[in-house]
């Protein structure tokens, strides 16, 4: 049994159980990739297509380099936690933690892999 | 330790089906949440294939076929358009947040102004790529 009260249980909490956290992840990665976007758009818009060789110098310039991290890292995590929302809403129980897992593997193998290709062309 | 019990409390209904009109607010709300989604896609391949660009020819040649077929441009196409209409939505969400545009009229003017700059926006991607 614990001693507390109705009110030290929710206090700042709220029925997500933690707090405003999300919401100002949220913000604050879409604040960063308002930046990110539009140039990481623009690097893709002017590769897609390139033959190989074009396509692996691309990415080695440390300037893309850095975007596409950036991009992947930040992305990545505001997706997740994007999906996270959609999932609390329509799934529940078994359900919702094995389609919670599925979202975070995806994103964290999608930075690894990223990062990795973006390492092994810089180098 | 003070307990909550479950009151059984009538839900409200699914906001999609016969019991809402649709809106251009709710309308491009759902939008924002289906792009976001939906660009993984898009994303997800384009790591495979800076990653197969990072490993050998064959697999950069193997995922670049994908890349440039048309379901590829097709991905890509809808990414564009995905992309920035989810951005544009991410916008809104700061107007909305500094507590403004929440009037009717305001609100609905915002969610037009995703739908035809996301359009303006793929367009000048399109163009951007192509030349």
């Amino acid at each position: 049994m614990r001693y507390l009260t109705t009110r030290k249980r929710a206090e700042g909490l709220g029925s997500a159980r933690s707090g405003t956290l999300h919401h100002i992840a949220m913000t604050t990665s879409g604040w960063a990739l308002v930046a990110i976007v539009p140039l990481m758009v623009l690097v893709l818009a002017r590769t897609i297509g390139g033959d190989f060789d074009t396509v692996r110098a691309t990415f080695a310039n440390p300037f893309v380099a850095i975007l596409t991290a950036l991009f992947l890292i930040v992305g990545m995590r505001h997706f997740a936690k994007g999906a996270q929302t959609a999932i609390e809403d329509y799934a529940h129980g078994a359900t919702r933690a094995v389609l919670m897992m599925a979202v975070n593997a995806i994103s964290t193998l999608t930075i690894a892999a990223g990062l990795y290709a973006l390492i092994k062309l810089a180098l | 330790m003070a307990d909550t019990k479950r009151a059984d409390r009538p839900l409200s209904p699914f906001m999609i089906g016969p019991y809402y009109r649709p809106q251009m607010t709710s309308m491009s709300s759902i939008l924002i949440r289906i792009t976001g989604l939906g660009l993984v896609a898009g994303i997800v391949l384009t790591v495979a294939w800076i990653f197969a660009a990072a490993v050998s020819e064959d697999w950069f040649d193997c995922v670049n076929w994908i890349v440039t077929s048309w379901l590829g441009k097709l991905i890509y196409i809808g990414s564009a358009w995905a992309i920035w209409f989810h951005l544009l939505g991410g916008l809104r969400h700061f107007i909305y947040d500094s507590g403004r545009g929440m009037d009717i009229p305001t609100a609905e003017k915002l969610g037009w102004a995703m739908i035809v700059g996301s359009a303006v926006l793929t367009v000048i991607t399109i163009v951007v790529a192509s030349v």
